[in-house]
């Protein structure tokens, strides 16, 4: 704030405050020739009419304590203008204080974790406790609480990992995020009956009941168009994020409409990192809260991948 | 100043008593929606899928319709008859005086068209677009014309102390509504604030805050200063405190807006200024309560028998009560448990539903029989039966909220030995859930009352035998 600005706040806070204990002042003192408390000079409208008492001396002790105080509160924070106050306080510096403290908290907490394997973690009930609370307060928002998602959002409780169920895998999702990228593809069919074939055949890799003859018509335009990423056979490719087709599992629901529309308008899903906001500890520990809800046999966890 | 008088000179009670009507219809309309939207906080299910009927919509809707159709018809209604009878006159301008009870119907129309179909500014009650903000303009200006007009042809030399609250709500409101709204139209019904950021939002805030202390407090103090002592038949309590209380609120309030920004973008030393003139502002918010009250003083017997009294001064009590929460809550470190959560929304209504409501329904029931000539409303058993529905929906309101948000302040800070959070928010939803019911129970409670007025004033109109205005009274000569 600029010098002049600084003045100007100041005067007005000054001109305000002065100006009400004068007004305290002025009005409370009694002066000669005043009316008694109990006359009534002025009437309006036939019988409205206004005593003259003192104000209540508890009153103008509350309102004078409100002042002190104030001023006090002034000279210590900030609050005229550029004074920046005897005490030093500023709200980053409160927010980076707070901060400093509940960050070396984590970090003692969480520092016996941070180097293990993330199967090892999921066995251990205390990390499992903390990761559920990692969990409900920066995943539940789009998978829901009990992990189990929501159209768009992946079911974490089963065995179906569009991007890799190994530990590192989902280590890496947390701690990176993903991005998938279905395009919009109406332009590589020449009209809407082919497209409508493509859904077919895609609803037939997972024994969906579909027109055969359809379904046959589409085989050769996945080929050419979806296998790519889908792979020949429809079973996905985890590097990439394209899910696997001939299961029963569907992100964004496996009726024909919908299939028609992921593949006309494509997909978008994003998972955010969470790296940058969890640091590499906590994305262990919630990882391995995630891993434990597929594996939750400890027979299955040491079976090999 | 004073004109000589004519004997058959009359009240312009016309305006007055379609300002009357309309502040009960509007009150049932706009609390109908509010218990609408408390409803589906408890069933969030309700109006799915209509878009007009979302949430979003609907509370802005809400807080425009008792705000300033309820509460706007109300202070013009009781401003319009209090100006007349206190300056011994009869209104500045007819004709002006109709265009501002059309003008302000046609703004309050325009607001519930608007506000559903998704049109806003996003202003927190300055929701409305800009051709709406320029009518609103000009029907404020026609209704300071009026108002200020009225007291200037006044036949005694004083101007009460109701009319000087009334007065620095118009002037203010006006000072409010134009900077805040300054806005770039980029279409009829689409534009943008010419402020931006921080700026914008204390701009916003410094709107915000005010328009509670002028609009649903100054103008509902020259309630209390004509209606108080008219029910009591008592003397004013002390002139002289009314002096200091009025220009320490008027003035202190103009820096308050800031509290409601504590901890966020806005420079510390403004969240300071906000913080200390909100707690100096305790003192001047009391002394109107005071003067309120003690003017019962000599006549307490009259809240066993009068229900309009105990209207009146049940409110003045609510007014402190929220008078008293509000600079607690602008205190830093009460605001970062309070905000956000719903113990705003229990200290809002505690202001909105205790103060404001109550004083106006009390000074509503004072007011229609006389502009009726009629000594008293047709049931006067049925005002009481409202007043004690009505308090017990404030209360179920308020401490429902009050519980329900310090718990979500509680619950959204608690951490645990080893930095975690303790609750996701989806928990401290599900423990707030039985509130919001409780809170519903509280509205319906409220919107019943109201049900009670309508048909209780309805009944007045019809066994009135004549709606002839009343003769102004000459002022007195020897007191």
């Amino acid at each position: 704030m600029t010098g002049g600005w600084s003045w100007y706040v100041s005067a007005l806070v000054a001109l305000n405050i002065v100006g009400c204990v004068w007004l305290i002042w002025w009005t409370g003192r009694r002066r000669p020739g005043d009316p008694s408390p109990e006359q009534t000079s002025h009437y309006w409208d036939g019988d409205i009419t206004e005593y003259n008492k003192p104000m209540p001396r508890w009153w103008i002790i509350l309102f004078y304590l409100t002042i002190v105080f104030s001023l006090g509160y002034l000279l210590y924070y900030p609050g005229l203008g550029s004074w920046r106050g005897t005490g030093g306080w500023t709200s980053g510096r409160e927010h980076d204080a707070d901060r400093a403290e509940n960050q070396a908290r984590i970090n003692a907490a969480f520092a016996p974790y941070a180097d293990k394997p993330v199967e090892e973690l999921a066995k251990d009930p205390t990390v499992l406790r903390l990761g559920q609370a990692i969990f409900a307060n920066n995943c539940a928002a789009c998978h829901g609480a009990d992990a189990r998602g929501a159209r768009g959002f992946p079911n974490l409780t089963d065995t179906i990992w569009h991007w890799g169920g190994l530990p590192q895998d989902i280590l890496d999702s947390v701690t990176n995020g993903r991005q998938a990228m279905m395009p919009p593809l109406r332009a590589a069919f020449a009209n809407d009956a082919e497209v409508d074939e493509t859904v077919a055949y895609v609803r037939s890799l997972s024994g969906q009941n579909v027109d055969k003859e359809l379904a046959a018509r589409g085989e050769p335009r996945f080929a050419t168009t979806c296998a790519a990423c889908h792979g020949p056979e429809g079973k996905g490719n985890t590097l990439m994020g394209a899910p696997d087709l001939t299961d029963s599992y569907w992100l964004y629901g496996g009726d024909a409409a919908t299939v028609k529309q992921t593949i006309v308008d494509g997909r978008n899903g994003q998972m955010p990192a969470h790296g940058p906001l969890l640091g590499p500890a906590r994305a262990r520990v919630v990882a391995a809260w995630v891993y434990a809800q597929s594996h939750a046999q400890p027979a299955a966890q040491a079976a090999p991948q | 100043m004073s004109s000589a008088m004519r004997a058959d000179e009359r009240y312009n009670d016309r305006v007055v008593r379609q300002f009357t009507v309309m502040t009960v219809v509007w009150g049932i309309v706009g609390m109908l929606v509010g218990v609408l939207i408390a409803a589906q906080l408890y069933w969030p299910q309700i109006g799915e899928g209509i878009p007009w009927l979302s949430y979003g919509r609907l509370r802005p809707l809400h807080t425009n319709a008792v705000i300033f159709a309820f509460g706007g018809c109300a202070l013009m209604a009781t401003s319009l008859y209090v100006v007349q009878r206190t300056s011994h006159v009869r209104l500045f301008s007819d004709r002006l005086a109709a265009f501002v009870f059309w003008g302000w119907q046609a703004v309050i129309v325009s607001a519930a068209i608007t506000l559903p179909l998704g049109y806003t500014q996003g202003k927190e009650y300055a929701e409305l677009e800009w051709p709406i903000d320029i009518l609103i303009t000009l029907v404020w200006v026609a209704y300071a014309v009026v108002f200020f007009g009225t007291l200037a042809k006044r036949r005694v030399s004083h101007i009460y102390v109701a009319n000087w609250f009334y007065a620095s709500f118009i002037v203010a409101v006006a000072l409010l509504h134009i900077v805040n709204n300054l806005s770039l139209p980029v279409g009829w019904l689409k534009s943008y604030s010419v402020y931006t950021g921080a700026v914008d939002a204390m701009a916003q805030w410094w709107y915000g805050h005010n328009a509670v202390g002028f609009f649903l407090t100054a103008g509902f103090l020259g309630m209390m200063y004509y209606f108080v002592p008219k029910q009591a038949q008592r003397p004013v309590y002390s002139y002289r405190l009314s002096i200091v209380h009025f220009w320490a609120l008027i003035a202190i309030y103009m820096w308050a807006g800031p509290h409601h920004l504590q901890y966020t973008a806005l420079p510390d030393w403004a969240q300071s200024l906000g913080m200390v003139f909100s707690l100096i502002l305790l003192a001047p918010s009391w002394g109107g309560a005071i003067n309120g009250v003690m003017t019962l003083s000599g006549a307490w017997h009259k809240l066993r028998t009068d229900p309009i009294i105990k209207f009146l001064i049940v409110a003045v009590s609510f007014y402190m009560i929220a008078t008293f929460e509000g600079p607690m809550m602008s205190i830093k470190t009460v605001n970062s448990l309070s905000h956000y959560t719903d113990w705003t929304v229990g200290h809002v209504h505690a202001g909105a539903l205790g103060w404001v409501a109550m004083i106006s329904l009390g000074s509503v029931y004072a007011m229609w029989p006389r502009l009726l000539g009629q000594g008293q409303m047709w049931s006067v058993k049925l005002i009481d039966t409202h007043f004690w529905v009505h308090t017990i929906g404030v209360v179920f309101y308020i401490a429902s909220m009050w519980i329900a948000g310090v718990m979500q302040g509680l619950m959204w800070r608690a951490t645990n030995s080893d930095g975690t959070l303790s609750y996701s928010f989806v928990e401290s939803l599900a423990v707030t859930y039985p509130y919001y019911l409780i809170r519903l129970l509280g509205g319906l409670l409220v919107l019943g009352g109201m049900g009670l007025m309508a048909w209780n004033v309805w009944q007045t109109w019809r066994q009135a035998r004549t709606t002839e205005d009343a003769l102004v009274l000459p002022p007195a000569t020897a007191h």
